[in-house]
């Protein structure tokens, strides 16, 4: 039986979950949930694994009737969601029956918005991962974004005792312009004054800006003379900031496997989620770190987040 | 930029989660061997805090859980085992036959191929399945092999106007590569002909048939051996 049937289903919706790590090598991207952090806190608000499955809407939400008692909660961008056309709250859990309409609009502040549910988002597993990957047309729901009519299934799961809300110290703001930290490198090397550029100016996120990557609008970032604009195809990371032939920056995320353009700098895993919640129009400032300050970061967010699984839990 | 092999890894930071190490500056059968054995190697091994590791065409990716390793300590684990790398017993290179039916409906470009260089189609076929082609890395698409050793006589620029829709099992030319399109996607190559094999299945437990370093061989086949291939293959 379903959980969810779709009477809207807004711009872009698919249902995500951490990534399909493991097989980049033969030319899968990771896939998985833009915004890591909302995403965790989704499944942790409603008593989820960090594994399940969640709904990740893009700068629209979608028309949901339910048709399944459960608990959900909603994360990341604020859609304006409402329950039976009364306004609820996003990062706190509600208690959902058959019959209830759930509707959202557009964003308010962020771009993406994570739907987590008792049991997680139950669609067949392609590759160890749930996550849809569009440009494959796999994983997910049919490996396409949902469609109206379509039913949304929930796997078992066991309904809170009581509400949970995430302490408000937690709840991330999605401010303008966004602080980015950025390690120098895969090819750093191939620039000089490229990096002072990059570091010291203002980007403005472009239209063309999706799960693949976001291109940037700006001052131009150039080679250091002599240093060749293309190299050998490589992998790419979530985060890389490929320069083309054209010097305008391209951040790179979770659908892109290989590329043949110099990087020359990598975001931060912890920043990465700011970039998922930036629109177009939005300004960018990247700002110099190191590999142990980005570990040392990352190691605090883990425990961060281990300490509000206690807490809430 | 060096080209050849070099003499000690080049190492580069992608990131907090990724360590790019570099065997040499070109694309040369020899480096791509040495990418090759390091990545089985460390497949074997599978050190703690080790996720992934991605081989391309002169270097490899390694993916990290930072709170159980660190860049430093996968250099050493690197430069140690490049010593070793000799001793290492590794599983010798496949050669993976692909099925092609070439021109007609599924090579529309194979005359254009012919025609730019002076060739019969025969000729074309004859010059495109001789060769054991070395998987130089996989990716843009799930599946897609990057080959080397194409023929110079068969060396075509991609098409002016990309296709909106290139078919799954496509085999075609661009500049001096040539490949296989494991899923339908759009693409600029000089279509020349189709292969029936499923390249790419999720649902597999081997979802490809090959991996960076081994080899493609095409083999021709008539139509109706492709619509035999195709059935057996459940289209």
């Amino acid at each position: 039986m379903g959980t969810f049937l779709v009477i809207e289903p807004g711009p872009f919706s698919t249902i995500q979950d951490l990534g399909r790590w493991g097989y980049q090598q033969m030319g899968l991207p990771v896939s998985g949930a833009l915004d890591s952090l909302a995403f965790r806190m989704a499944n942790l608000l409603v008593g989820n694994p960090a594994t399940a499955a969640v709904i990740e809407f893009t700068i629209a939400g979608p028309q949901l009737a339910v048709m399944r008692e459960v608990d959900i909660a909603v994360t990341g961008a604020d859609m304006q969601m409402k329950l039976n056309y009364k306004p609820v709250e996003n990062w706190t859990t509600v208690r959902v029956k058959p019959g209830d309409l759930l509707t959202f609009q557009s964003v308010k502040t962020g771009c993406r918005a994570y739907l987590a549910v008792t049991g997680g988002i139950d669609v067949p597993e392609v590759m160890g991962s749930r996550s849809t990957f569009t440009g494959g047309k796999l994983g997910g729901y049919h490996g396409r974004p949902l469609k109206k009519g379509d039913i949304v299934k929930t796997g078992s799961g066991e309904l809170l005792p009581r509400p949970r809300r995430l302490p408000e110290s937690h709840i991330p703001s999605y401010s303008d312009p966004v602080l980015l930290r950025a390690i120098p490198g895969p090819q750093d090397d191939f620039f000089r004054e490229g990096l002072e550029t990059l570091f010291g100016s203002e980007y403005t996120v472009s239209e063309k800006a999706d799960r693949m990557g976001y291109r940037l609008e700006g001052p131009p970032v150039v080679q250091k003379e002599g240093a060749p604009q293309s190299i050998i195809s490589e992998p790419t990371m979530p985060g890389g900031i490929q320069v083309p032939a054209d010097h305008k920056p391209i951040v790179l995320l979770v659908e892109q496997t290989v590329g043949g353009y110099t990087k020359i700098a990598t975001v931060i895993s912890v920043d990465i989620p700011r970039i998922a919640q930036a629109t177009p129009g939005d300004i960018f400032r990247f700002e110099r770190c190191t590999v142990e300050e980005a570990h040392r970061l990352y190691r605090k967010e883990q425990q961060k987040l281990a300490a509000l699984a206690e807490l809430l839990g | 930029m060096e080209s050849g092999l070099f003499k000690k890894p080049v190492f580069r930071m992608a990131g907090d989660r990724g360590l790019l190490v570099e065997f040499g500056g070109s694309i040369d059968p020899e480096i791509n061997q040495k990418v090759r054995a390091m990545s089985l190697a460390l497949e074997q091994a599978m050190p703690d805090g080790v996720e992934e590791v991605i081989p391309t065409y002169r270097s490899l990716l390694i993916v990290y859980d930072p709170e159980r390793t660190r860049p430093a300590q996968l250099e050493e684990l690197i430069e140690n085992t490049e010593q070793h790398l000799d001793d290492i017993r590794i599983p010798p290179p496949k050669v993976v036959e692909i099925p092609v039916c070439y021109g007609g409906e599924f090579g529309p470009d194979i005359e254009h191929v012919a025609k730019t260089h002076d060739l019969t189609v025969e000729e074309v076929i004859r010059l495109h399945s001789e060769p054991e082609y070395r998987i130089y890395m996989v990716g843009f698409t799930p599946g897609f092999p990057f080959l080397g050793g194409l023929s110079e006589k068969l060396h075509t620029p991609r098409l002016e106007s990309p296709r909106t829709n290139v078919p799954r099992g496509s085999v075609g030319i661009a500049n001096n590569q040539t490949g296989v399109y494991p899923i339908g996607s759009p693409g600029g190559w000089q279509l020349i002909g189709r292969t029936p094999l499923k390249l790419f299945a999720p649902e597999r437990e081997n979802p490809i048939l090959y991996q960076a370093g081994d080899f493609l061989r095409f083999k021709p086949i008539s139509i109706s051996e492709y619509r035999r291939l195709e059935e057996e293959e459940g289209h």
